[in-house]
């Protein structure tokens, strides 16, 4: 097994307030490829963030490739990592199109005072081409279909050239056909870059089937973590996403 | 041989068209214009303090539009206030402020009413340096960091997950357009300097999708009506601040009806 990229231990982290994630432990090594389910509410997306320095934790030890966090200089670790959130709205007139969005996946690394250059319009090529973007390069990024604009975030983190991958639920609320298209590319790039990536969704259905570990979540913490076939024993799924004090579904897992 | 007076005006236009264009690209792209008038009022109740205790209005602009800046910023990004409610709030303090030196301020009060309306025909030399040195900071930040800039205004989320230091680019962005508000403030005037900061932006906007290309676009816009403004003030016997704003104005009507954007929604 390789070096652990995330190593938490207890970690917990609030929110205005409240604890939304207590007593978490996980440890992610180099080359895995890991779910996280829960319903809504159970604190995936929170934990995402606090593996990409987004949000510090408040009590426990975390330490993400190699760093401990919290570090004041928390960019310096979201540079080496490929985060992709869910599809967001944004201002049609925006002025950047979809070729400098995905060239912005080198600008952290690149740093201060370095102009994006040859290299990075190589590697933006490269990654629109890969993600089927290569036709829709100079249209303004507000003008995409939501399909379209996670293909696009991909694409950004692929170019960032990440030693970890976060994914937040990139197939919500985009159509099945698209659904379909983006699995397929983050399938293709964990085959050929065997990259490490920890997805979220809780829409079983777009599980990448290149996941072999699940990671249950419910109620801020870890709940279940496992081989993905013992994870999805249906005993184990109803109860994950049945309601506290209640037994109608929370969240709906959907079939796996 | 042109007087003096008038080659400090044209100057005058030229780093404050310069300076509040760019500082307006950064407001307009990332839906912060209320923002712009916040800081403006705040700019305009510093200056009038100063009036009243008797030490240099620009100081006091300075001092309030970046404690504006300093202050709204976290307020917003909190997220215990929205950031309209946050920037409301700040703004009706400073207006409030504004008015109360206005009345505490003893005397016919001429400096502190020109404030309302700028004077860019008596510039002094010393404000006429600081508009300089402000525009050339400007231009530099926004040339040196430019990736950063254009990161951060479209998409500060982006920008924070790819590893650029988002809150400080913005933060940065937000200080030098306090510092822009500031020193162009005593030239264009408290209630039509926000003008000037917008609308310039907000026409290249209309334009075009390419942010280097707005930036430039923006920087001609702003320019280009302190220069129409000052020719039609001197022309006419016009207010040069109302006649600056006014042309930035029209220039906006007339990017609107030409834009690209606009027929492609159609």
């Amino acid at each position: 097994m390789g070096e652990p990229l995330v190593d938490i231990h207890g970690a917990s982290v609030a929110r205005h307030g409240p604890l939304v994630l207590r007593d978490i432990t996980l440890h992610v090594h180099r080359g895995e490829f890991v779910g996280i389910i829960g319903p809504n509410g159970a604190g995936k997306t929170t934990l995402l963030m606090m593996i990409n320095a987004l949000l510090a934790p408040a009590h426990g030890q975390v330490d993400i490739l190699g760093v401990r966090l919290p570090t004041w200089r928390g960019y310096r670790i979201r540079r080496r990592i490929g985060y992709v959130a869910q599809v967001e709205s944004v201002d049609p007139r925006l002025p950047m199109t979809v070729r400098e969005t995905v060239q912005l996946g080198a600008a952290g690394r690149l740093g201060w005072f370095h102009r994006l250059g040859r290299e990075e319009a190589r590697k933006a090529d490269e990654a629109l081409n890969q993600t089927g973007l290569t036709r829709l390069a100079q249209r303004p990024i507000g003008q995409l279909s939501g399909g379209e604009y996670q293909r696009t975030a991909i694409a950004r983190a692929l170019v960032q050239s990440p030693e970890l991958f976060l994914f937040d639920e990139p197939t919500a609320s985009v159509d099945p056909r698209a659904q379909r298209d983006i699995l397929h590319i983050i399938q293709e790039m964990h085959l050929d870059r065997g990259a490490t990536a920890l997805y979220v969704t809780h829409d079983l259905h777009t599980l990448p089937e290149r996941c072999t570990r699940l990671v249950l979540m419910k109620e801020g913490r870890v709940w279940r973590d496992g081989p993905k076939e013992e994870m999805l024993a249906p005993a184990l799924l109803r109860e994950l996403y049945e309601r506290a004090g209640g037994g109608s579904s929370n969240g709906g897992p959907g079939e796996p | 041989m042109m007087p003096q007076y008038l080659i400090n005006a044209i100057l005058a236009g030229l780093f404050a068209g310069v300076s509040c264009s760019l500082a307006g690209a950064f407001v307009v792209t990332m839906h912060l214009s209320f923002l712009g008038v916040c800081i403006a009022h705040a700019a305009f109740a510093g200056a009038l303090m100063g009036v009243w205790l008797g030490f240099d209005p620009l100081l006091g602009a300075l001092f309030f539009s970046l404690g504006a800046s300093a202050l709204v910023g976290p307020l917003a990004d909190r997220g215990e206030l929205s950031p309209d409610a946050s920037i409301g709030i700040v703004f009706s303090f400073m207006i409030g402020l504004a008015f109360l030196f206005l009345g505490l301020t003893p005397g016919s009060r001429t400096e502190a009413l020109s404030l309302f309306w700028g004077s860019i025909l008596t510039i002094s030399p010393q404000d006429l340096l600081f508009l300089g040195m402000v525009a050339v900071a400007v231009t530099l930040g926004i040339l040196v960091f430019n990736k950063e800039i254009h990161a951060t205004a479209c998409h500060r989320n982006v920008a924070a997950a790819i590893g650029i230091p988002a809150t400080l680019v913005f933060y940065a962005m937000l200080f030098a357009t306090g510092a822009t508000i500031a020193v162009s403030l005593r030239s264009i005037g408290g209630l039509l300097i926000y003008s000037l900061v917008v609308n310039p932006a907000a026409s290249a906007l209309q334009l075009t999708y390419r942010f280097n290309l707005m930036l430039l676009l923006s920087v001609l816009f702003g320019v280009g009506a302190c220069w129409i403004g000052l020719a039609a003030s001197y022309c006419w016997d016009l207010p040069a601040g109302a006649a600056i704003v006014l042309s930035s104005s029209v220039l906006f009507a007339v990017c609107t009806v030409m834009s690209p954007k606009r027929r492609a929604q159609q």
